[in-house]
C-alpha cells in the first residue's frame, strides 16, 4: 500500500529551518496521489460493493416486492410514455414501445450518474469528515448502484423484446462495449460534477434543470429518424447524451450500427477522463475542506 | 485505510510546519462588505478572497511506535483537527504530514452507522471502513457480539437501539480491530458503569496492541491511565510537548496527577 502521506503544496524549504527528518513525498497535487486515490478506492471494492447493494435494498426495505419495484416502475413509465408519445407521433406500438423503454433505460443510467454525482460528496459529508477514505470510494459506490439499477431495468427491455420481437442480430453483443463506455463516462462525470458541485453549491440545482432539459433534447420519447426532414433536428447531434443513448440502443434493438456515434463517444470519453483526472489531481485534497 | 500493510516497516507520524486552513464560503459576503468599507480606493470586491480560519499552524510533531500522547487544550484549540490531520482526512494546506501505518480513527461513534440495517451489518460496515477485510470481520463478529451483550438484538435494525446500545456496538467494533495508529477523540461515555469497566479493559488492550496512540480528552483520569506524554494545543499551535505530568501541570496550573494519586 502507498503510505497515506499528506503534504502541503507550499514546501517550507526556503527558510532553512525546515525539519530535514521528513523525507520528500509527492505533494497533494500530484498525479501519483490522484491515481493512488483511484487505486486505493478500487481495492476497497468489498466495502463500496456492499454499500451500493445496501443503498438499493434500503430504498425498498419493508416493501414486499423489494427491488422488483425498480423494474415495475420503470415498466409502467416506459409503457405509459410509449403509448402516449407513440399516439402523438403516430408511431406503431410494436416498435415504439421497445424504443422508448430502451431509451429510458439508458437515460436513467446517464441521469443517475450526473445528477447523483453532483451530490455525491455533499451527501457523504459525515463519512468524508470522520473516516479517512479515498474520495473515489464514493464515486465507485454511486456508479455501482446505478449499474445495479440498470440491470434491474434491463428486465423490462428483455420482456419487451420477447413480446414485440425486434430484428436482433449478433450486433447485440456490441451492447457490452457500449455499456462499458457508459460506465467509464459515468465515473468521470460523477467525479467531475461531484468535485465542482462540492465547491460551488449552485451547481446541483443547475445540473438538475440541465438534465431535465437534456431529457427532452435526447431522442428517447421521439424518434430522430422521423424528424430528419426538419433542418432543426440536426442540432440534436450537439447533445452529447444522444450519442451515448444511440450506441447502446442500436445493438439492443437490432438497429443498424452508426459508427459516427461511437467515434463521438470515444472522443468524449478521452477528453472527459482527462479533464476529470486533472480535477482529481488538483482538488482531491480540497474535497474534505469543502464538504 | 488499506488493510494491506505488510512491508510497511514501522508506524510513524511526521508532521512538519503543517497548517490547516478552512475556507469559510458562507462568510464571503460579509468579508466582501468589509473589504469594500475597509479600504476605499483599493480593490473592491476581489472575489478570490474567501475568509479563512487557521485551525492549525506551525505544527511540527514526530511520533514513533510506543508513543502514547495525550492531546489537551481548550475547546476549539484544534485537538480534533489535529487528529483528523493525523488520520489523513485533512491534508495540510501548508507544510507536510506523513502518516505511515494502518490508522484507526475513533472520532464519532455514530458516523458510518446506518440506522436502517441490522447491528450485525453495521459491525461489518464499520469494520470495513476501519480498514479490516470482510474475512477478518467475520472472524471477530462473535467476539464483538458477546462483548456488546446485545444478543438477538444484533439482527434488529439499529434504529431500534437505545443510545447506550449503539455506543456498546460501536465500542465493540472499534476495540476489536488491530490498528497501528489509534486516534481517539473523547466522547466515550453515556454507557452504564458496569459496561464501562468492561469497555475500559478492552480499550486498554486495544491501546496495548496499537503502535501509536493519540488521545484527545478532558478527562485527566483517562489520560493518566492511557498516556505518558502530552501535547498542549492553544489557538491552533503546539504550546508545549513533553511528559504528561509536566504538561498537565502547566496547562491546569496544578499537579493533577498527584491529586489523582499517581
Amino acid at each position: 500500500m502507498a503510505p497515506p502521506v499528506t503534504t502541503g503544496e507550499h514546501r517550507t524549504d526556503g527558510g532553512g529551518s525546515s525539519a530535514p527528518v521528513v523525507p520528500d513525498v509527492p505533494g497533494p497535487r500530484s498525479w501519483q496521489r490522484a491515481f493512488g486515490d483511484l487505486g486505493q478506492g478500487w481495492r476497497q471494492r468489498s466495502l463500496w460493493g456492499y454499500l451500493g447493494w445496501q443503498d438499493i435494498k434500503q430504498r425498498y426495505r419493508r416493501s414486499v416486492l423489494g427491488p422488483l419495484w425498480i423494474s415495475i416502475s420503470m415498466g409502467v413509465i416506459a409503457t405509459a410514455m410509449g403509448i402516449l408519445y407513440g399516439a402523438l407521433f403516430g408511431e406503431p406500438i410494436a416498435t415504439f414501445l421497445p424504443y422508448v423503454a430502451t431509451g429510458l433505460l439508458i437515460w436513467n443510467f446517464v441521469n443517475g450518474c450526473i445528477l447523483e454525482g453532483s451530490e455525491v460528496f455533499i451527501a457523504n459529508e459525515g463519512l468524508i469528515r470522520f473516516l479517512p477514505a479515498p474520495i473515489s470510494l464514493h464515486i465507485y459506490r454511486l456508479v455501482w448502484r446505478q449499474m445495479l439499477f440498470f440491470v434491474h431495468n434491463l428486465v423490462i427491455w428483455l420482456l419487451l423484446v420477447i413480446i414485440f420481437p425486434q430484428p436482433l442480430s449478433a450486433s447485440v453483443l456490441l451492447a457490452v462495449p457500449a455499456f462499458v463506455l457508459l460506465v467509464l463516462n459515468g465515473l468521470w462525470a460523477a467525479m467531475l460534477c461531484g468535485i465542482i458541485a462540492t465547491r460551488f453549491r449552485d451547481i446541483p440545482p443547475i445540473i438538475a434543470s440541465l438534465t431535465q432539459l437534456l431529457f427532452f433534447m435526447t431522442p428517447i420519447v421521439w424518434s430522430y429518424e422521423r424528424l430528419r426532414t426538419n433542418p432543426l433536428a440536426a442540432y440534436v447531434e450537439l447533445n452529447p447524451v444522444m450519442h451515448f443513448v444511440e450506441i447502446l440502443r442500436q445493438p439492443l434493438l437490432g438497429q443498424d450500427i452508426i459508427w459516427r456515434h461511437w467515434v463521438i463517444v470515444g472522443v468524449i470519453t478521452v477528453v472527459g477522463c482527462a479533464v476529470s483526472l486533472l480535477a482529481l489531481r488538483n482538488y482531491r485534497a480540497r474535497v474534505a475542506y469543502w464538504v | 485505510m488499506s488493510a494491506v500493510t505488510e512491508g510497511t516497516p514501522e508506524p510513524r507520524i511526521d508532521i512538519a510546519d503543517a497548517a490547516v486552513d478552512f475556507p469559510i464560503f458562507d462568510a464571503k459576503t460579509r468579508s466582501l462588505k468589509k473589504a469594500v468599507l475597509g479600504r476605499a480606493g483599493g480593490r473592491i470586491g476581489t472575489d478570490s478572497k474567501v475568509p479563512i480560519i487557521e485551525a492549525l499552524r506551525d505544527i511540527t510533531l514526530t511520533l514513533r511506535r510506543g508513543d502514547r500522547v495525550a492531546l489537551v487544550g481548550h475547546n476549539g484549540a484544534g485537538k480534533s483537527t489535529l487528529l483528523r490531520l493525523m488520520s489523513g482526512i485533512y491534508e495540510p494546506t501548508r507544510g507536510r504530514a506523513i502518516v505511515q501505518g494502518k490508522v484507526a480513527p475513533v472520532f464519532d461513534l455514530a458516523v458510518g452507522m446506518d440506522p436502517e440495517i441490522s447491528g450485525l451489518d453495521n459491525i461489518l460496515i464499520r469494520g470495513l471502513f476501519l480498514g479490516m477485510t470482510r474475512k477478518q470481520m467475520e472472524a471477530r463478529v462473535d467476539d464483538i457480539a458477546s462483548f456488546t451483550e446485545l444478543g438477538d438484538y444484533l439482527s434488529m435494525p439499529l434504529r431500534t437501539y437505545s443510545t447506550g446500545m449503539r455506543i456498546r456496538l460501536a465500542l465493540g467494533v472499534v476495540t476489536s480491530i488491530d490498528p497501528e495508529i489509534l486516534l481517539l477523540d473523547e466522547g466515550i461515555g453515556a454507557v452504564d458503569a458496569e459496561f464501562l469497566a468492561k469497555a475500559r479493559k478492552r480499550l486498554f488492550e486495544l491501546v496495548e496492541r496499537s503502535g501509536i496512540l493519540v488521545f484527545a480528552s478532558h478527562s485527566d483520569e483517562f489520560l493518566a491511565d492511557l498516556c505518558d506524554t502530552a501535547v498542549w494545543l492553544e489557538h491552533g499551535t503546539v504550546r508545549e510537548h513533553g511528559p504528561l505530568r509536566e504538561v498537565l501541570q502547566h496547562y491546569k496550573g496544578r499537579d493533577v496527577l498527584a491529586e489523582l494519586g499517581r
